[in-house]
């Protein structure tokens, strides 16, 4: 597969020069830009989301933060408790990261940046350990390896160091999202095909009632081991992987054909 | 008028993929043969259920390839590739390495993955890096241990009778029309559960007993290991046949074989004790089915001369050391899949000299590359 790493490229904030030029003109003038900056940050946020859970997914098209992917979905619960924590830990340290942009060397930013995750994933972990201690243990190492998660850190460097907070947060938020859905997809596949059943064990995350949550699918005599273990993991992420590949390659053949059809309008002139 | 011009090899033997898949499947008759005569109906069951299983699953794949395009033709090409043999080949391999009553899904799960996963999601016939069915046994064994390894010991052993009707009852429901359970057809007259020779020679070395003493008991039979022993020597026969035919290289049986003798005449040597004979080792398990029936296939082995001689001897190497050490009793299919991996950097380092080029080094290796 080549690599789709592209990062998301800073969005220009020359809308920020804008605005100093604008002092002079008149306030309808002024009123007129602020939409356009209103219009062009909503574009952001909307381009945003739309690179954080589809274009850019981090699991499925930046390929980051493999380890736990693969490692912690045998089950939904376990994908689910990894996803909110890995999407805490993103939000938090992208709004940190960004909201102390300015006041950070550049040679030494990548170790600022760890020790900044590293103490959300503290937080994070000391927090499962006493609110949700079953799925504390069965996502075991995999918890305070989140600092390492190449999806944080890339996030990070390539978007929250350069960008105000809000936005910040908002991409860590949509990247988060984007890398939990995967993660969900993922664990409902390999524990239906694995044990037949979804959400099981989900009261170990959300409490004692999401015990009723567990759906039997289909009785099975004897566990599809490989669903369960590693190998299943990365087969069913290639299948996802080509899924979206799909899916994209399918919306590319859709497109010209709305172009043609608008070039293809025609004019009719009354002469009367 | 034009001088047709080509690289060598100027001669060409004409061979179709299907006559050669052919042949082969032909030369597994006689190692079909004694597993039904040793195993009964178990196998040939699985060989057919493997068959449907794995054709169906190979038109599947091929119409999803070849949707676009002429009608016609795509039908042909869909036509010539299902029928070549391959699938079926795969098919067939996957039936005989089955224990003979598993579950009948066994079987449907382990010929969709080999065709669907294992060949066809690299790009089909001549693609995949892997060899389909070991893959696929490989798979199963993880996946299913308790089905992959009930394995049923010989008819002659066996309390009940084990007709075609009472293995499709096993096969299909779990229960012979007695009534019996598989855990039940594989004890023997004394309540112990019987296990394949290579098995029963692992649990009992945990459990102290010397190879000798293990040798004693009735699964190994007069020689070395009964029914296995008259299996192996039929695969035997059958690749011996196909290196006649020139359908399959000599060297890689050959140096599997000699890598295995080696291995364990030196264990041998050294504590006889502990570890089986040689013959012992060459007439159990998937030991002369792995040597010339899967290790020789062309796709996922080494191509030249000297890298089927390293990739043979690489080969009885893993299976000694996995049978003596490992945690499965036969390592044939894992040793098979770990120099499938190795047979693309096995070929890189063995290239064989071009004609009227110096005996190369990486440079001038490298430069022929550009050159080209």
């Amino acid at each position: 597969m080549t690599n789709n790493n592209e990062l998301v490229s800073t969005p220009e904030s020359n809308s920020e020069a804008g605005i100093e030029s604008s002092t002079e003109h008149s306030a309808e003038n002024n009123a007129a830009l602020q939409l356009e900056k209103k219009m062009a940050l909503k574009k952001e946020y909307k381009e945003l989301a739309i690179q954080g859970l589809w274009k850019n997914n981090p699991g499925l098209v930046q390929l980051l933060g493999l380890c736990p992917l693969l490692a912690v979905t045998a089950t939904v619960t376990n994908a689910l408790g990894l996803g909110l924590a890995t999407l805490l830990v993103l939000v938090c340290s992208n709004a940190t990261v960004s909201a102390i942009r300015h006041w950070v060397p550049k040679e030494i930013r990548i170790p600022i940046f760890v020790l900044i995750i590293a103490a959300f994933v503290t937080c994070v972990q000391l927090l499962m350990n006493a609110y949700t201690f079953g799925i504390y243990q069965s996502l075991g190492i995999f918890l305070p390896l989140i600092v390492t998660n190449c999806a944080i850190i890339g996030r990070a460097e390539a978007y929250a160091s350069k960008n105000p907070i809000k936005q910040a947060s908002f991409d860590g938020l949509m990247m988060g999202i984007g890398f939990a859905l995967v993660l969900i997809v993922l664990g409902a596949i390999r524990e239906i095909l694995g044990q037949g059943t979804l959400f099981d064990g989900a009261n170990l995350l959300l409490g004692d009632w999401a015990s009723v949550l567990r759906i039997e699918v289909y009785q099975l005599d004897s566990q599809f081991l490989l669903a369960i273990l590693p190998p299943g993991a990365f087969i069913a992420m290639g299948f996802i992987i080509a899924l979206k590949n799909a899916i994209d390659a399918n919306i590319k053949q859709r497109q010209p054909k709305i172009t043609e059809q608008a070039i293809e309008r025609v004019r009719v002139n009354f002469e009367s | 008028m034009a001088f047709w011009i080509a690289s060598s090899p100027h001669n060409h033997n004409q061979a179709e993929t299907s006559s050669l898949m052919r042949l082969v499947i032909y030369a597994l008759f006689p190692g079909i043969f004694a597993q039904w005569y040793f195993f009964g109906w178990g196998n040939l069951i699985h060989i057919s259920l493997a068959v449907a299983t794995a054709l169906f699953c190979e038109f599947l794949v091929l119409s999803l390839r070849t949707k676009h395009g002429n009608q016609g033709t795509a039908k042909q090409a869909i036509n010539k590739q299902l029928f070549d043999g391959s699938a079926i080949l795969t098919a067939v391999l996957i039936g005989i390495s089955l224990p003979a009553i598993a579950p009948w899904w066994i079987t449907v799960i382990g010929a969709a993955f080999a065709i669907v996963v294992v060949k066809q999601l690299y790009g089909g016939l001549g693609h995949n890096p892997f060899n389909p069915a070991m893959a696929a046994y490989v798979m199963l064994l993880i996946s299913f241990p308790v089905q992959m390894t009930s394995w049923q010991p010989p008819l002659a052993l066996l309390s009940v009778d084990l007709s075609l009707s009472n293995t499709l009852n096993t096969i299909f429901t779990g229960f012979t029309s007695e009534g019996y359970s598989v855990e039940q057809l594989r004890a023997s007259v004394d309540g112990y559960t019987m296990a394949t020779p290579l098995d029963t020679l692992k649990t009992d070395a945990s459990l102290g007993l010397t190879v000798y003493e293990s040798m004693e008991k009735q699964v190994f039979g007069e020689h070395f290991s009964l029914g296995w022993e008259w299996l192996n020597a039929a695969f035997l026969l059958g690749g011996l046949f196909l290196i006649v035919k020139k359908a399959i290289a000599w060297q890689t049986p050959v140096s599997f074989l000699a890598s295995l003798l080696i291995c364990t005449f030196i264990a041998y040597s050294i504590s006889p004790d502990s570890s089986a004979s040689t013959m012992f080792h060459w007439l159990s398990g998937g030991c002369m089915l792995g040597a010339f029936f899967i290790l020789t296939d062309p796709v996922t082995g080494a191509t030249s001369v000297k890298g089927r001689l390293i990739m043979g001897a690489l080969a009885g190497f893993f299976v000694y050391i996995i049978r003596d050490f490992g945690g499965y009793p036969d390592g044939v299919a894992f040793s098979v899949l770990l120099c499938n991996m190795a047979a693309p950097l096995i070929d890189q380092y063995t290239r064989p000299r071009t004609y009227g080029h110096k005996a190369s080094t990486p440079k001038s290796s490298s430069k022929q590359e550009e050159a080209k």
